[in-house]
């Protein structure tokens, strides 16, 4: 690998600067002032300031609310992963197939990453709207007692789904370009061998597609974790009940809506704190068991 | 300390090119005055602003637009804590016991005319307009604007359907519940429903039978209140939405005011919900439809009192933590208050858009003209709002995280409605809830 090779220090420094200036006015001044608003109980004005130690995590700690929560985000999450990924792979390898068309059906699968969650969202309430949306209605024509509004577990199923579709289009692109990459002629040999489709595509494409998958699978984990709030908030803000509100959902809740920043930004540290703990394991157990 | 010059940089260079041509002109002193009304009614409202700014020299208001009613709030708290607050901010009705709490980031009207010498008889206001914005002790704390208060609409045509009198809407929780089911018998799907859930179900309907809603006078004795929704009355009513809902007579539309859209396409019956839904259901209704006053249940002692207001008031504001305003600008920002509640002003409002009229003389200004022959049922909200005498429960709200409140309510709601739980279990959840913000807002406003 060739290597370029600077002379003196402040070329390279100058060179870095504009990427640490945006880490730190975005990142870390951002993440510090949230650790330091963690520690004080306020008023909405800042009038009146306390200092309480670890009071607010402990307070969020022992909130049953915050812990359903936080259980109701690791099953969204989850299962936001696994129908995005699942999905995905499959859609890949049917467009990898020799078809006519191929091209277009490409660009059609990659096309709903464009649309922003908001979009998305109001594009899945224009369906399944149980007053005006098209298959709500039909639904409720059928008999199927269909209201997202009221029944907790269908809210849950239309935050998923929305969720999920929106992330396709990423993992499939990317199931895609690690399909492309796998040599023809292994195929060819295993099918010369007498492998079928199916024991060819466990025993060698899905092993080989396993760095891809890996990193799919944090990518869609770190949008259902975060990235996500735009979908709850059109389609359900968080409700019914509580049926639908995650951690970030939580987050957003506790500080702009109702002005506790305090435990708002408690909050906001345990997510960063669990992101560290996610990274680590990740990259220290789970990383080393990937085949590149 | 970065943070908040930072703040006040960023928020300078943004407001530089507005404030600099007043200043190169050394024209009339600028105001800002930020709201939350989107159009058509904030367009109307900027035009009073600049009916206002035409008629005197001396100050400029220059009105914003900040998105939703919790957005222009968030927005301006963020403001005065970077030392940039705007003078004037339009408040709705639900962060009025936050905004009291303020303590020096807002500057209480009543100061504000006793300092500039400014004149408003408030004596002339309609009591439940100015109530909700005044201390316990009667001093005006905010200035009243734009107030709805809630009404029933129904449908005539399928009232005719059911055979029930189309003129009358019936004044008793006993007579709506016969009303539905005969409206279910005639094949009407859903009856009823309720737009803003908390503030229909529970604030309007303990001011209707005159029950407080929280300990305190409603919290507007102290910031020590408690909820008290727990009650045989409101539990009465909670079981019996509960109960319709799973026969079908009551439809629940979802939270704020997502319910409003099933009445003008005839989708129900009956929808209580504010009055400025009024402008809505004009354009869109095809069927006749009527207005009436929100129910009681029958036989409830001092039932029916007035209904309590919703909406928004105007909240002076000062710059920001440590920095205060000059005489010239409070002096504005007085004679801006006082040109809002002249009669002619208020009248053109309401009958412009549908709110409330701020005083009594504009009131009977409009009585004198024929716009309540040709709007039946427009004065509906108003009488609604002077019948019985105002008491400690029906003055309004005064708790802080009564945002938050409403929302844990609505969620305790949707339970119940789900079947998750009991009526009994809903309201005593949402009283533990409810208290817990409760507390943590006193304690964060004590010193």
């Amino acid at each position: 690998m060739k290597k370029v090779i600077f002379k003196g220090t402040l070329l390279p420094y100058l060179l870095l600067l504009p990427q640490l200036a945006i880490t730190a006015i975005f990142f870390f001044w951002p993440a510090g002032q949230a650790v330091y608003q963690s520690f004080l109980r306020e008023d909405a004005f800042g009038l009146s300031t306390e200092f309480v130690g670890f009071e607010n995590f402990l307070d969020v700690l022992h909130d049953q609310t915050w812990l359903d929560a936080a259980g109701r985000t690791l099953l969204f999450s989850g299962s936001v992963a696994t129908l995005a990924l699942g999905s995905a792979l499959f859609l890949a390898v049917q467009a990898d197939k020799h078809i006519r068309g191929a091209n277009a059906y490409k660009t059609l699968l990659i096309w709903p990453y464009a649309v922003a969650p908001a979009i998305a969202a109001v594009l899945w309430l224009f369906m399944f709207h149980p007053n005006i949306g098209l298959f709500g209605r039909m639904l409720n024509g059928l008999g199927v007692p269909w209201d997202y509004r009221l029944n907790g577990n269908q809210a849950m199923l239309m935050v998923i789904m929305a969720s999920a579709w929106k992330q396709v289009s990423y993992n499939f692109i990317f199931f895609l370009a690690g399909l492309q990459s796998i040599p023809k002629a292994v195929l060819e040999a295993a099918a010369i061998d007498g492998a079928r489709p199916t024991r060819r595509f466990w025993t060698i494409i899905f092993p080989l597609l396993s760095p891809t998958a890996f990193f799919l699978l944090v990518v869609n984990l770190v949008y259902a974790f975060f990235d996500t709030f735009g979908v709850i908030h059109s389609l359900t803000q968080g409700g019914p009940g509580k049926a639908t509100e995650t951690l970030i959902y939580r987050v957003y809740t506790d500080g702009v809506i109702n002005l506790n920043l305090g435990s708002s930004s408690a909050q906001s540290v345990i997510l960063m704190l669990l992101v560290v703990v996610l990274t680590v394991i990740q990259f220290r157990y789970i990383e080393r068991k990937v085949h590149y | 300390m970065l943070r908040r010059s930072f703040g006040q940089a960023a928020i300078a260079a943004a407001a530089l090119p507005l404030a600099a041509p007043a200043l190169a002109q050394g024209g009339p002193l600028e105001l800002q005055f930020w709201h939350g009304l989107p159009q058509p009614l904030g367009g109307l409202l900027e035009k009073i602003v600049a009916d206002f700014n035409a008629s005197q020299t001396a100050v400029k208001i220059a009105p914003s637009f900040r998105g939703s009613y919790p957005e222009t709030m968030v927005a301006a708290i963020a403001a005065f804590r970077a030392n940039q607050a705007p003078h004037i901010v339009q408040m709705f009705e639900v962060g009025t016991g936050t905004m009291m709490a303020a303590g020096r980031a807002v500057k209480p009207v009543y100061e504000l005319l006793a300092e500039t010498g400014v004149q408003i008889d408030f004596n002339d206001f309609l009591p439940g307009v100015r109530g909700y914005y005044a201390a316990a002790d009667g001093r005006q704390m905010s200035m009243p604007f734009n107030s709805s208060t809630s009404v029933v609409f129904y449908n005539k045509d399928m009232f005719r359907r059911a055979n029930l009198n189309p003129d009358q809407f019936p004044t008793t929780w006993e007579g709506v519940e016969q009303a539905m089911r005969a409206l279910k018998a005639a094949g009407i799907e859903a009856p009823l429903t309720t737009s803003w859930p908390t503030w229909l179900n529970l604030e309007q309907f303990s001011a209707i039978h005159d029950i407080p809603f929280a300990t305190l006078a409603n919290g507007f004795a102290g910031l020590g209140t408690e909820l008290r929704i727990n009650n045989p009355l409101v539990l009465k009513h909670m079981a019996n939405l509960q109960n319709w809902s799973r026969e079908g007579l009551y439809r629940y539309g979802g939270r704020d005011n997502a319910a409003d859209a099933l009445f003008p396409s005839g989708q129900v019956a009956i929808t209580m919900s504010s009055s400025g839904l009024r402008a809505r259901i004009s354009n869109e209704a095809r069927f006749q439809w009527g207005v009436g006053m929100l129910p009681y249940f029958d036989g409830t002692p001092r039932a029916p009192g007035n209904s309590i207001i919703g909406g928004a008031s105007f909240w002076t504001m000062n710059k920001g933590p440590r920095d205060t305003r000059s005489a010239a600008e409070y002096r504005g920002v007085a004679e801006f208050y006082k040109y809002i509640s002249g009669t002619e002003v208020g009248a053109k409002w309401h009958t412009d858009t549908g709110y409330l009229p701020l005083t009594r003389a504009s009131f009977e200004a409009v009585k004198k003209t024929d716009y309540y022959q040709r709007n039946p049922g427009a004065d509906v909200p108003i009488e609604q709002m002077l019948r019985g005498t105002t008491s400690d429960n029906t003055r309004g709200l005064r708790l802080g995280g009564l945002i938050e409140i409403r929302n844990i309510i609505q969620e305790e709601m949707e339970k119940m409605l789900q079947g998750q739980q009991s009526a009994e279990q809903a309201m005593a959840a949402g009283t533990t809830r409810g208290n817990v913000v409760l507390r943590n807002f006193e304690r964060a406003n004590r010193g």
